[in-house]
């Protein structure tokens, strides 16, 4: 009991002295998922949009496929990825593996689920409301989708939390596909990992609460969204 | 497009609408908009007249038939020269001014053009203190007017109304006459759905009289209250409930052939 008080007494002073490897973990952990997610939301978003939008045979098969995929086990995407990666593979000649590219790639994976499905309802029962009006309007494909994307904007910023909250807490895919190497792929859930194994609590426990309030902050940012939307515009 | 509205004829030839496999519009052949004034659809709920509105308006594709605007050489909404206001107003989530904006710029109504015209329109239907309000935080009757006075603004040579005052208060229902009176004097040709016989009587210059997915009668507003040709037109006028008297009184049923579909 007197060690855990003590590891946690040490985890408050180094997040308290932002101690340097700790920040250069958080740093590098934020810095992989952010990419990650604004690569996901970039290819995501112009994909549920046309799932939404457009009508074609297997567009209900992507579109449970895709929800199906959100609960996609990290561990098995990183396996997928490394296997894509590694030097006998397809994609080995990059040379990426043990970057912090791979585990961008794969987080990218892992994130693509989310932000399609959770985007493709969102503009589908937009659309729903606003189609006649468009139609009467006369707004041509372009302008449909870029007013949908607006008006839709802060549902589809949850969406996007949504993704980043699911790239920062796993583990299992940039543990396998970046090897948790010191200074250049660990990252905060990989390092918990690693130092909770080797008894070294007082990291593994600063870093846990690093993680914590991030998923606290996420939360509440998308909690304010919501909340901004609905008392500004009804939404 | 500030100009007075050239004629726009709305024209229906064997026209039909199926829900599944059920016909709720029936090969209607008819010309609306060829006069000036504002024409009325009339007709019990149920009878089509939103449908066939939104047929009028190329909103929905007709299963049969064919519908033609302008004379046969308008390509139909892609022109701009219509524009509808629904039951229940749809607004973007935007404020009241850049909801009439967005429908200006799909125009291509030039910036400084808009903005005038967005004044105006808010100006006409009282609406100018709630510019920057966003637009679904107005009550029903303001956005039912906010509907209106984007399609003022966008200056239609068309007008569809599907019962615009059906859930309004007299006041805002006076509102929007005046605001249509305004509209038909300048030269708008409007396409009116309503089930209410004094409001029909106030604006309508020609009566459709729809019953069951036909068109039952079509007159000038003049003939058709002085005394409708057609007996259900006759028994709507009186104010009877027209599938109630029909099967009571009508006898064998001179619509009989529509129970088949």
């Amino acid at each position: 009991m007197n060690d855990i008080w003590q590891a946690m007494a040490t985890a408050v002073n180094l997040l308290a002295g932002l101690d340097a490897s700790l920040v250069e973990i958080v740093a590098r952990s934020l810095g992989v998922s952010l990419t990650a997610v604004v690569l996901a939301t970039l290819i995501g978003l112009p994909l549920g949009a046309v799932l939404a939008l457009s009508r074609f045979p297997g567009r209900r098969v992507i579109l449970v496929i895709m929800n199906a995929l959100m609960g996609l086990p990290p561990v098995v995407v990183g396996l997928i990825v490394l296997l894509m990666l590694s030097r006998s593979g397809p994609m080995g000649a990059l040379g990426l593996l043990f970057t912090p590219a791979a585990m961008i790639i794969a987080q990218t994976i892992l994130v693509l689920p989310i932000i399609v499905a959770l985007s493709s309802t969102v503009i589908e029962s937009l659309w729903q409301e606003y189609e006649e009006q468009m139609m009467s309007l006369g707004a041509g494909p372009w302008a449909r989708v870029l007013a949908l994307l607006w008006d839709g904007r802060f549902a589809l910023m949850t969406t996007v939390l949504a993704g980043f909250g699911r790239a920062n807490a796993e583990v299992g895919a940039v543990m396998i596909v970046g090897g948790n190497i010191d200074h250049v792929t660990r990252v905060m859930t990989t390092a918990i990992a690693l130092e909770a194994s080797r008894g070294d609590l007082a990291l593994a426990l600063g870093l846990g609460i690093v993680l914590l309030l991030l998923s606290l902050a996420i939360n509440a940012a998308s909690y304010s969204v919501r909340e901004f939307a609905r008392h500004r515009y009804q939404a | 497009m500030t100009g007075k509205p050239a004629p726009y004829p709305v024209k229906l030839e064997n026209v039909w609408f199926n829900a599944r496999t059920k016909p709720l519009i029936k090969d209607i052949s008819a010309t609306f908009a060829d006069e000036e004034g504002l024409t009325v659809i009339l007709g019990p709920n149920g009878a089509g007249k939103s449908l066939l509105l939104r047929l009028c308006h190329g909103i929905l594709p007709a299963h049969e038939g064919l519908v033609t605007w302008g004379g046969g050489d308008d390509p139909g909404l892609h022109d701009h020269r219509q524009a509808m206001v629904f039951q229940r107003p749809v607004h973007l989530r935007r404020t009241a001014g850049g909801n009439i904006d967005f429908a200006l710029k799909l125009h291509k109504m030039p910036r400084l053009q808009r903005a005038q015209r967005i004044d105006e329109a808010l100006e006409l239907t009282g609406l100018s203190r709630y510019r920057a309000t966003p637009a679904r935080l107005l009550s029903f009757g303001e956005q039912q007017r906010l509907a209106l006075a984007r399609a003022w603004a966008l200056a239609p040579d068309l007008l569809l109304l599907d019962e615009p005052t059906a859930n309004l208060d007299p006041a805002a229902q006076r509102l929007i006459e005046e605001v249509l009176l305004k509209m038909i004097a300048g030269g708008t040709r409007v396409l009116m759905s309503s089930h209410d016989l004094n409001q029909a009587r106030r604006l309508a210059s020609h009566v459709v009289f729809l019953y069951r997915g036909r068109i039952k009668e079509q007159s000038s507003a003049e003939q058709f209250f002085a005394g409708p040709k057609n007996d259900l037109a006759q028994s709507f006028l009186r104010g009877d409930l027209l599938w109630w008297r029909r099967r009571a009184v009508f006898a064998p049923d001179p619509d009989k052939e529509d129970d088949k579909f």
